[in-house]
């Protein structure tokens, strides 16, 4: 296959597809019992210098608990998945964790505005930076879940999005055409939050599942956290909805409301209010420094966050928004 | 009497005419949401509105904050992932698809990543998410933005998604599929582009506004044809369910 054009963005991961095998050959496939808290699970898969991927879309199905742990903990020099990343992306920023970054959607959360903090960090010249598009990085997922080398795509050619990628222009043996070549991603470690798991993995995604399908194939640690612990016999009654199966997983942690302040569909909607105080804080850097101390630093765990931000009367209210189909009373 | 309405009212309904019915569109969130939902609520019920996070034709029940929040596969006829929706583009199923950002330039080429050098850049902004991707694979995209100076430049600082590129050929040159810009709805004017040279030029201006104004809020020459139309304004019934039944929060239209 001919190369024709190549970007010249940093390649942070060995696309080697028999590194990649020779690892999960090792890999347990032994159905156990792999319940952990959300300490232990990021004190036990989540190593400085890292690759790190966050699953959900951005502040949709989040796992918040282990992003809130991976600052608490002070993780440093991870490598880092930005992939329609928004308040996952905020909250790392806040504790400056990452120090490479492979970048699809950053520094944003959509219609509500960027993040002021997210952007001095990147402006700052400490994070060094590969651009793709979305897609792109589903597709570098979706190779190396299938064993292979690269993906192929067909945008991203032509602009400067694909100059400063480390994606190459090829050309296709049989039509002769341009196409996208990006290389395969296994990160080190990735966390996804789901509606239900077992205590072994298996695991129930419900609604849209963004590139964790993906993502759960192509990381070589997985943690899993979940709204509900159920019983194997849960998984078994219904195999047909089981998205992740127990041997890509290597932590199961039940977190209700793990994906607060995002939306968790079917059980609660965004906290739209929490989230815009993060926005509005952020002008401030000293004002912000005291609000991460309150609610990330200064917390034990997870659960201490969720109180201080109003606890179940909170989750209640943001459980009724999700239920509203009308749109006369939604956030 | 012609009844009141403000500017994004009038980007709004503009830009759902375009939105043909049995037709598919990707949307974001905000204005081209509100669009494609006014369109499905006049003369395009089958339109198909579809989420780059993974959403099919939720029958949306409010004005999502997100694309990828749970209101963008509310009985949806299914909830997919990224992969799904963008191989979708890429066969050639997606017909529109809206996009934004803070830069274009003559030939539709779009910068949502950074104002100033890529390295040290003065403002980082988002960068591509699925931009680029409706960009290189949908048969036609639009923009829908404030018309100002500093947003119609010249030379964008970074492409981000692509354009015409270089104008002429330059899609099919660098090896992206037909497609392309289609229509630019600002606050002053629609535009569209030149069949041949594919540069950006005035379709028809909005009320009370004339070619000087338009050209005197773009940062390079835009082609004037001999005849220019005027921009319908919005029907009484678009603003009715605009404001009743698409947005009756005003999250959008209360924006302008």
């Amino acid at each position: 296959m001919k190369v024709l054009e190549e970007g010249v963005g940093p390649l942070f991961m060995d696309p080697d597809p028999d590194k990649a095998r020779a690892f999960f050959r090792e890999k347990s496939r032994a159905m156990v019992d792999k319940r952990m808290t959300v300490k232990q699970a990021v004190e036990e898969f989540v190593h400085d210098g890292d690759y790190l991927a966050i699953g959900g879309f951005g502040a949709n199905r989040i796992p918040n608990a282990i992003v809130h742990e991976i600052v608490r903990q002070r993780r440093k020099d991870l490598g880092f998945l930005g992939h329609t990343s928004t308040h996952d992306f905020q909250v790392l920023c806040a504790g400056k964790v990452f120090s490479r970054l492979d970048s699809a959607y950053i520094v944003g959360l959509e219609a509500r505005g960027l993040s002021r903090n997210a952007r001095r960090y990147m402006e700052s010249g400490e994070v060094q930076v590969t651009e793709w598009s979305n897609y792109a990085l589903a597709a570098r997922l979706k190779a190396a879940a299938e064993g292979v080398s690269f993906g192929l795509i067909r945008c991203m050619i032509g602009t400067d999005t694909f100059k400063m990628s480390a994606g190459k222009v090829v050309e296709c043996p049989f039509t002769g055409k341009k196409f996208l070549a990006v290389p395969a991603l296994w990160p080190d470690v990735s966390a996804i939050h789901v509606h239900e798991a077992d205590m072994y993995g298996n695991s129930v995604i419900r609604g849209i599942s963004v590139a964790d399908l993906e993502l759960a194939r192509a990381s070589k640690r997985l943690i899993i956290t979940t709204e509900r612990l159920v019983h194997n016999s849960v998984i078994r009654d219904d195999p047909t909805i089981t998205s992740i199966p127990f041997y890509l997983v290597d932590a199961v942690v039940e977190v209700p409301y793990g994906s607060y302040p995002g939306n968790m569909p079917y059980l609660y909607f965004s906290d739209e209010e929490h989230l815009a105080q993060w926005l509005k804080v952020e002008k401030d850097p000293e004002e912000f420094e005291k609000f991460v101390d309150h609610y990330v630093y200064g917390v034990p765990d997870f659960q201490e966050y969720l109180v201080r931000c109003g606890g179940l009367k909170r989750i209640e209210e943001l459980q009724r928004l999700e239920n509203v189909v009308d749109g006369r009373d939604g956030a | 009497m012609a009844p009141e309405f403000n500017m994004m009212e009038l980007m709004i309904c503009v830009a759902s005419r375009y939105l043909e019915n049995g037709k598919t569109v990707a949307v974001g969130t905000g204005a081209p949401c509100a669009a494609a939902m006014l369109a499905q609520k006049m003369d395009a019920p089958d339109l198909v509105v579809l989420f780059e996070a993974g959403g099919v034709a939720p029958l949306l029940p409010k004005m999502p904050i997100s694309v990828g929040d749970s209101s963008t596969f509310y009985r949806a006829v299914m909830a997919a992932g990224m992969s799904e929706m963008m191989t979708t583009c890429a066969r050639g199923q997606v017909d529109y698809a809206f996009l934004g950002g803070a830069q274009i330039d003559r030939f539709g080429n779009i910068n949502s990543t950074c104002i100033g050098d890529y390295q040290k850049p003065k403002v980082r902004f988002p960068g591509s998410g699925g931009a680029n991707d409706f960009a290189s694979l949908c048969w036609r995209t639009m923009i829908m933005t404030v018309h100002e100076k500093a947003r119609f430049v010249e030379k964008c600082d970074f492409i981000t998604s692509p354009g015409f590129l270089a104008g002429d050929g330059g899609r099919e040159e660098a090896g992206l599929p037909e497609g392309g810009p289609y229509k630019i709805i600002t606050d002053l004017a629609v535009m569209g582009f030149d069949d041949e040279t594919h540069a950006m030029m005035i379709e028809s201006l909005h009320p009370g506004v004339d070619v000087e104004k338009v050209q005197s809020e773009t940062g390079f020459e835009l082609l004037v044809p001999p005849e220019i139309g005027r921009t319908e304004p919005p029907t009484e019934k678009e603003l009715r369910i605009l404001r009743e039944e698409v947005d009756p929060l005003k999250l959008v239209i209360g924006r302008a």
